[in-house]
């Protein structure tokens, strides 16, 4: 490296729990340039950027910040040197003015008092120096849009004399108009000759604005580029790479698609629109898409947690209402939540007591011989527990996961909803629950499974619905690569 | 056999059997300063005595453990024998209409109670704290300062009388049967399914709701059952007792500290019912060993702080070493087999 860098990253190694999320990570961004840190959900894009930002500490190697070696161990540390990070949630206080939020702690004085004055005329030429003329430094940070939030964060990093300014998904949550806005402040800090490093999902937004591409895959390093040097579709390809199939279950020999169990017309509410799906019976559907793309909310609109205010759906022909999770129960339907901990299990509680929660809950669905049921579920899941009396709260991960599935399975759904069922759980525990969906098709259930881990999708589903910003991009049948769902996750239409 | 470890472990209730330790702990001390006490009438005296602390923590369990507090018993208890009084004014015929008309009482606190806190989303401390003034208030308003009228003798039969002439025991208190029953009945109910999702709800709010369970239901009806327990209380202490001002004074806090002493997790999910009625048995004890050593009995505030304090930092200490919740980044983030 000849060239001068103001940021140079050197083996970079970090473990979580003895989960390796990075290894040996090379990264170099020059001054002035835009630089993107792209990869699949989990490649390790935010916690090197969090890194960065003096968030987490990496475990080996070296940061170089414009020639001198640091290592931060503080977010403040970080700051002071130089980097300033805008995340997807802001660090600013809602109730106090854009001024401020800009001079926190470090307020212009004068004999003692603060001086507004200069603070609201710095804060004025700050932004101006932006190119902003549509935000008044007075104006207070919680009544602002996202993008006028995000353009206060910029300003105040600016305002500290950063050089690097990291940003993760600064585009996820603005409407179009605003994505202009912010592209032309991307390009005023270029001009001043302040780096960006830019984390994003979306392509054609990297291509518009980066000069050079890092890309990362399963927490390593896979190629750095100049943007002008590569297509979009390469791009795929490297974020997509080759891996080693996973050894998937085969669908059980007598699994048949029937006929249609969960029909959804023109689905829409505030994160959703002109959702069509269909799952039939004995059939897996996978929804693929990146994060913020929609596919939790899908979930959450057909289990009745945040409706569909639009559309129609119905379960094996009839028209329903799922306006909250009782009507979804009624209605057949269970779901296996994201977040077993919150949203899953009472941990204090018993396996045998959060194994019936759902047929106690709900008087229709209860009856003594679902509860008598019970005990071979769990056992045909391989549940490994002291007994039915011992607190979930000291099983294993995968553990408490079959007891979710357990307590869903006992009220004999015809749809289920699976939404990561797989998080944080072993290896083997995930094998034992890709056969465990393999019997639920082969029973006829429909299922609908959702994972960012996109081999799991492409592993396992017979169908594949892509998401893309809240609507379905495109539909996969089963041996679909990698690179088309990502092409439709990423906003484009694979050729 | 098994059946008799199985119905011992859920007496104890999932660790909550010290409680039942300590109890026969402070009677052996009982015993050893005054071995009279173990005889059939002041052991029966004692109970009848005990009966409606026992009867109020069994109502404050399903309220605590569906992660509430009910801090609107004591004025309950205190309004209800002064109403009883008023209204029955030493009319014998007026005896069962009136305690008909402090059931619905009662039962009509609780569901105020219940609403406040459910749908109005307001914390329960407050809402019981509020009540508990209000219920003050009104008291003093109605009676203007003092209580007027009187009790029936057959009113106060509940609290005072009980089956005579039994071979051993002598006297059984009526007050001591109807704990018994109402104790069987609450842990029946504990065993329904609406037991389960009141303790679910108490434990995870929305792993329940999600579950389909009607967490603010279960809630509410918590609070109903707190307001009749305290109606029951109130009818054999404005029995045993008589009628005064000060009747039920500070005993939401003898309540809550009863409960607490039996294991019950303050913020819910945890604890056996049994075991907060065998926490109310073990705090009469206590302050019957007290009068025994003769203590004085200002004490009991400050022993009964203490308790509540002890029990709520050892909750609290439980809940760090057991739910440490890792971090959102220490997820496993791609783990795909390979």
């Amino acid at each position: 490296m000849t060239e001068s860098t103001v940021l140079t990253m050197r083996g970079i190694d970090k473990s979580f729990l003895g989960v390796r999320v990075l290894r040996s990570v090379d990264l170099d961004v020059r001054p002035g340039e835009v630089h993107a840190l792209v990869g699949e959900n989990g490649a390790g894009k935010s916690t090197l950027m969090k890194i960065l930002a003096g968030v987490h500490t990496a475990d080996a190697g070296t940061i170089t910040l414009g020639g001198r070696a640091v290592s931060f161990t503080h977010p403040l540390q970080a700051q002071h040197a130089g980097v300033a990070t805008v995340f997807q949630e802001f660090n600013l206080l809602p109730d106090l003015s854009v001024a401020e939020n800009i001079f926190l702690g470090r307020e212009p004085r004068r004999r003692g008092m603060i001086d507004r004055r200069a603070m609201t005329k710095r804060t004025a030429d700050l932004l101006s120096d932006l190119g902003v003329d549509d935000l008044a430094p007075g104006a207070k940070v919680g009544s602002l849009s996202v993008a006028h939030q995000q353009i206060a964060e910029i300003a105040k990093a600016m305002s500290q004399g950063a050089d690097l300014v990291c940003m993760d998904e600064p585009t996820a949550a603005l409407a179009d108009a605003e994505v202009e806005l912010l592209y032309r402040l991307v390009e005023r800090l270029r001009e001043r000759g302040v780096a960006v490093l830019y984390v994003s999902h979306r392509l054609r937004e990297i291509f518009d604005l980066c000069d050079r591409i890092t890309v990362l895959k399963d927490g390593e390093l896979v190629d750095s580029v100049a943007a002008a040097d590569i297509t979009p579709d390469d791009l795929v390809t490297l974020m997509v790479g080759r891996r080693i199939e996973a050894a998937f279950p085969e669908p059980l020999p007598d699994t048949d698609h029937g006929d249609v169990r969960l029909e959804i017309s023109g689905g829409g509410n505030a994160w959703l629109d002109g959702i069509d799906l269909t799952v039939r019976a004995g059939e897996i559907v996978g929804l693929a898409g990146l994060q913020g793309s929609g596919r939790t909310e899908i979930a959450e609109a057909v289990f009745g947690i945040a409706p569909f205010t639009r559309g129609t759906v119905a379960v094996d022909g009839r028209p329903v209402k799922l306006t909250g999770p009782r009507k979804a129960i009624a209605a057949g339907i269970a779901m296996v939540t994201e977040d077993r901990k919150a949203h899953g299990l009472a941990l204090r509680q018993s396996v045998r007591a959060n194994a019936r929660m759902v047929l106690d809950a709900n008087r229709r669905a209860h009856s003594r011989a679902r509860v008598e049921r019970i005990p071979s579920i769990l056992s045909s899941l391989d549940l490994v527990a002291r007994g039915p009396d011992q607190e979930v709260r000291y099983l294993s991960g995968g553990n408490q996961q079959k007891v979710v599935v357990a307590k869903w399975l006992a009220t004999e759904p015809g749809v289920i909803v699976l939404d990561e069922p797989t998080r944080g759980i072993d290896v083997g525990a995930k094998h034992r629950l890709y056969t465990a969906i393999r019997a639920l098709a082969a029973e006829g259930l429909a299922v609908l499974l959702i994972a960012s881990e996109l081999i799991e999708v492409i592993g396992l589903a017979d169908r594949i619905a892509v998401l893309h910003d809240g609507r379905i991009a495109g539909e996969l049948p089963a041996g679909a690569t990698e690179k088309q769902v990502m092409a439709y996750a990423t906003g484009r239409s694979p050729r | 056999m098994s059946r008799l470890r199985s119905a011992a472990a859920a007496l104890a209730g999932g660790g909550t059997g010290t409680v039942f330790a300590l109890l026969i702990a402070i009677f052996a001390v009982v015993a050893a300063v005054n071995p009279g006490f173990f005889e059939a009438p002041s052991l029966m005296a004692f109970l009848k005595q005990a009966a409606p602390l026992v009867i109020l923590a069994a109502g404050q369990y399903f309220v605590i453990v569906s992660g509430n507090f009910d801090l609107s018993v004591g004025a309950l208890v205190g309004a209800q024998v002064v109403i009883a009084a008023r209204l029955i004014d030493g009319e014998e015929s007026r005896t069962l209409p009136v305690i008909g008309l402090m059931l619905l009482f009662g039962a009509a606190v609780g569901l105020a109670n219940g609403l406040i806190t459910t749908a109005l989303k307001v914390q329960s401390f407050i809402t019981t704290l509020g009540m508990l003034l209000v219920l003050y208030g009104a008291i003093r308003l109605w009676t203007g300062g003092a209580p007027t009228g009187s009790l029936s003798e057959s009113f106060r039969e509940a609290g005072r009388m009980g089956i005579e002439n039994v071979p051993l025991l002598g006297q059984i208190p009526w007050a001591l049967l109807i704990m018994l029953a109402l104790g069987a009945g609450a842990v029946q109910l504990m065993r329904t399914r609406f037991g389960r999702v009141l303790i679910a709800t108490g434990d995870n709010e929305l792993a329940t709701a999600r579950s389909g369970g009607r967490v603010d239901t279960v809630r509410t009806t918590a609070f109903v059952l707190s307001g009749l327990s305290a109606t029951v209380a109130g009818i054999l202490i404005g029995g045993f007792a008589g009628v005064s001002a000060q009747v039920g004074e500070g005993m939401e806090f003898t309540v809550i500290t009863a409960v607490v002493l039996g294991g019950v997790v303050l913020g819910g999910g945890q604890g056996s019912v049994v075991a907060a009625m065998g926490g109310a048995l073990t705090l009469e004890a206590l302050f019957t060993l007290f009068n025994q050593l003769a203590l004085p009995a200002s004490l009991r505030p400050s022993v009964q702080g203490a308790i509540i304090i002890a029990a709520v930092a050892y909750a609290a200490r439980q809940r760090r070493l057991t739910s440490r919740k890792p971090q959102r980044e220490a997820r496993p983030l791609t783990a795909t087999p390979s």
